[in-house]
């Protein structure tokens, strides 16, 4: 048997995790790991300018390749400036292992050098933490923590790792557990057959179905479950915001993302369905609009691997607990082997209304000579990236826009900070991503507020070498809030112009990258054709966009999701 | 409506501040509630008393299940279950009034166990809304300090929350 010390330990735990990439900062509590770190290869560590960024790092590697993020961090300041990027992966249940450093065991509570209560500060924005007090614990806490990070509806796993027991000195025998027992911890898998035979008859029953699903088929990689599932019973199918892609968006049956900035015909088919079939999704109120006036019509079948999603905010008729892809299959075979069919001519007619809410064309948007329109630059960018690229986004109009005029036909390309809705969270995110997937294209979607949030991430992209194209809208307005308070303030605009933003282009060349400043229409396209040539560069475009262009449909706060603000 | 949930966890530190915190975060009521370990030195058994409607009570159920630490929960409200919670109660007594507390006393089957010349310490057991009743009877008399437990709660019959 081996002999190693904690900092040992932990590398080889992530080791035997199959990590290859850890994003992280080093500081007193984690020296002893950072020198085990330094010792081997095979995991990967990159050297972040804030701790944020590397949750956000993390983040945005788990999106993309459905495997645990993780990301190492220093005691006190070092895990208060990680809180932010761990509540977003919480809010977006994104599968994480967060590893603090801690004061020494014995000076645990006497308010020492660097000290914070990592356990306590946390408790609320992580699915568990833990604080590790023995060396002989170490192995066995890191396995749970994969485990219960990636497992069942995921989250972000903090690990509090005082610094005494990584001590280089003491050494202990080292074996990794093979499996987990955690007897109060059982992620239901496979749905209630019962269940799931009442759910068919329902859904089969159905005159004006709409299908709503969600970020639980991108993260129990189901979409093409979903897709078979949807085409079987040509029934509409309308997305969340972090649903995008679970089904592809090129398709006819696809009626665009529902919810506060969705499109006519999702939130209208939403408003008269008389089966509402959702799956993975969780009944945000950005969806849902004012409750009271949500699906007036609709029996409601609800797929859910969390039992606490389910009836939480709207009381559903039919609950299934279990996996998106699993209870799908069963639904699939059970239609397929009995012969079942939808009512086709009730679903025909049903079509032919939401074809005719199709034809107002909500998302049309006017044209300009002289000012850019920002949905332009994202169809552009949609054209020149063939569709196909990893588009990470910050928090404002501009996610909306990326959402909504960049469809994607795949699953874990669209990446965005739903639930917390947090500015700063794009070019990490970008850069996490262009980590796991080199020669991917990735694009970091994100507003002139947003990008300062994180701004100094741009030197980690230098060297690491990770070269990501940074598509900025720059309206030099907190745009999204300029826009709540024209709607609803009497266009008082309260601190939410810009003034004095810096030279993008030359902050970006500072950093050691390429800035490109473009301002008119005509320039759009070849600008974003030159920047994609620039394969091993980080490109910042700096787009001057119209700076009170609104985002639309709107469904107002406390209105139902029939009662959109159209252009 | 007022429920009685019970629930089993690890025993383990920080297991109460991840419950106390639940219901904090979530707005969620808590009347009382009582921790103490179990037979099974890695279990503790925790009660709650807490008030909602049935969809709120669904999801503090809901919500306790999904607490990594929480073994087994159960609204024992659902069946017929008994309900015992301990008041002790420093009452000041001088004059008449020591009759006065030792006949209550007797009467809600109490038991004194502390006297000086100034005062008493009575215990009192049973449901709730037992102890409510006493502290009621008490009337005038001046309360010192008190002290409840928090109610406590088991099933009736032959089955229970174990593992
Ligand atoms: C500025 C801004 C505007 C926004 N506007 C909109 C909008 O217009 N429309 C919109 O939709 N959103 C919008 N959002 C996002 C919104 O806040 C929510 O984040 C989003 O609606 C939640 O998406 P979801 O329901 O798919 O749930 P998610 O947060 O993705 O949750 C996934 C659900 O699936 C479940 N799940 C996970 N894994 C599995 C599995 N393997 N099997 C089964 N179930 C699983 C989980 O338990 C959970 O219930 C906006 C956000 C911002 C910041
Ligand atoms: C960290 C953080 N602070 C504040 C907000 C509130 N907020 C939401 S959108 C927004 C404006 C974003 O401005 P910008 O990045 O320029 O994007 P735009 O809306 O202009 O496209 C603000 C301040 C937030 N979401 N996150
Ligand atoms: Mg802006």
């Amino acid at each position: 048997m081996e002999f190693l010390s904690g900092g040992e330990i932990f590398v080889r735990c992530l080791q035997e995790e199959g990590v290859d990439i850890v994003f992280g900062y080093p500081g007193g509590a984690v020296l002893h790991i950072y020198d085990a770190l330094f010792q081997q290869e095979q995991v990967k560590h990159i050297l972040v300018r804030h701790e944020q960024g590397a949750t956000h790092m993390a983040d945005g590697y788990a999106r993309a390749t459905g495997k645990v993020g993780v990301v190492l961090v220093t005691s006190g300041p070092g895990a208060t400036n990680a809180v932010t990027g761990i509540a977003t992966a919480n809010m977006d249940s994104i599968p994480m292992v967060v590893f603090t450093g801690q004061v020494p065991t014995h000076m645990i509570g006497n308010d020492a050098f660097q000290e914070v209560d990592n356990v306590g500060i946390t408790r609320p924005c992580v699915k568990h933490n833990f604080l590790i007090k023995d060396v002989r614990d170490i192995a066995a806490t890191i396995k749970k923590a994969f485990y219960i990070a990636s497992t069942g509806r995921p989250g972000p796993v903090l690990v509090d790792i005082p610094k005494d027991i990584t001590d280089p000195k003491i050494k202990i025998p080292f074996e990794y557990p093979k499996d987990v027992v955690l007897r109060s911890y059982n992620p239901v898998l496979k749905g209630d057959d019962g269940q799931i035979k009442k759910a068919v008859d329902l859904i089969l029953s159905a005159k004006r179905p709409m299908l709503y699903t969600g970020g639980g088929v991108v993260l129990g990689g189901a979409s093409e479950q979903l897709t078979r599932f949807t085409r079987m019973l040509n029934y509409p199918i309308t997305n969340t915001l972090m649903g995008l892609g679970g089904f592809p968006a090129s398709d006819r049956q696809f009626v665009g993302m529902l919810g506060m900035h969705g499109t006519y015909e999702a939130n209208m088919g939403m408003h008269h369905c008389d089966v509402l079939i959702a799956i993975g999704s969780r009944f945000d109120d950005r969806v849902t609009g004012n409750l009271a006036k949500f699906c007036p019509t609709a029996k409601i079948v609800h797929v859910d691997i969390d039992p606490a999603s389910i009836s939480k905010n709207v009381k559903v008729d039919v609950p299934i607990v279990g996996q998106v892809g699993d209870v799908l299959n069963s639904m699939m075979q059970i239609m397929e082997h009995e012969g079942r069919k939808p009512d086709a001519a009730a679903i025909d007619a049903w079509w032919s209304q939401i074809e005719e809410w199709r034809g107002l064309e909500c998302m049309k948007y006017g044209w300009s000579d002289e000012t850019i329109k920002p949905q332009y630059v994202v169809q552009k960018l949609w054209e020149v990236t063939g569709g196909d690229a990893y588009i990470t986004t910050d928090v404002g109009q501009h996610q909306m826009w990326a959402a909504q005029y960049y469809p994607f036909d795949k699953p874990n390309r669209w990446i965005n900070s739903g639930g917390l809705g947090t500015m700063g969270f794009g070019l990490p995110a970008a850069l996490g991503v262009k980590a796991a997937f080199p020669d991917a294209e990735v694009a970091c979607v994100t507003g002139d507020g947003s990008i300062q949030m994180n701004i100094q991430e741009l030197s980690t992209a230098l060297q690491y070498h990770l070269p990501v194209k940074v598509i900025s809208l720059n309206n030099r307005y907190l745009g999204m809030v300029r826009q709540w308070q024209e709607f609803f303030y009497a266009g008082r605009y309260a601190m939410s112009y810009m003034e004095a933003l810096p030279d993008f282009v030359k902050l970006a060349e500072a950093y050691g990258h390429v800035g490109m400043l473009i301002d008119k229409p005509a320039d759009v396209e070849g600008a974003l054709r030159e920047a994609f040539k620039l394969k091993d560069r980080l490109v910042f475009m700096d787009f001057r966009t119209e700076p009170t262009e609104n985002v639309y449909p709107m469904v107002p706060a406390g209105a139902g999701l029939n009662e959109m603000i159209l252009v | 409506m007022r429920h009685i949930i019970s629930l089993l966890m690890e025993n383990e530190a920080g297991a109460l501040s991840r419950v106390a915190g639940l219901f904090s975060a979530r707005g969620y009521n808590i009347e009382s509630l009582t921790v103490a370990p179990t037979n099974d030195a890695t279990l503790s058994r925790m009660t709650i008393v807490t008030r909602g409607d049935e969809q709120i009570i669904e999801q503090i159920i809901k919500q306790l299940n999904k607490l990594i630490d929480v073994v087994q929960v159960q609204d024992i409200q659902d069946a017929p279950h008994i309900e015992r919670e301990l008041l002790l109660i420093k009452l000041q007594a001088t004059g008449e009034q020591r009759d006065e507390v030792f006949r209550l006393a007797e009467i809600f089957r109490g038991q004194i166990l502390d006297v000086t010349d100034a005062s008493y310490v009575v215990q009192i057991t049973g449901p709730g809304a037992r102890l409510d009743a006493f502290i009621e009877a008490v009337g005038n008399i001046p309360v010192i300090e008190m002290a409840r437990t928090g109610a406590l709660g088991l099933s009736r019959g032959s089955c229970g929350m174990s593992i």
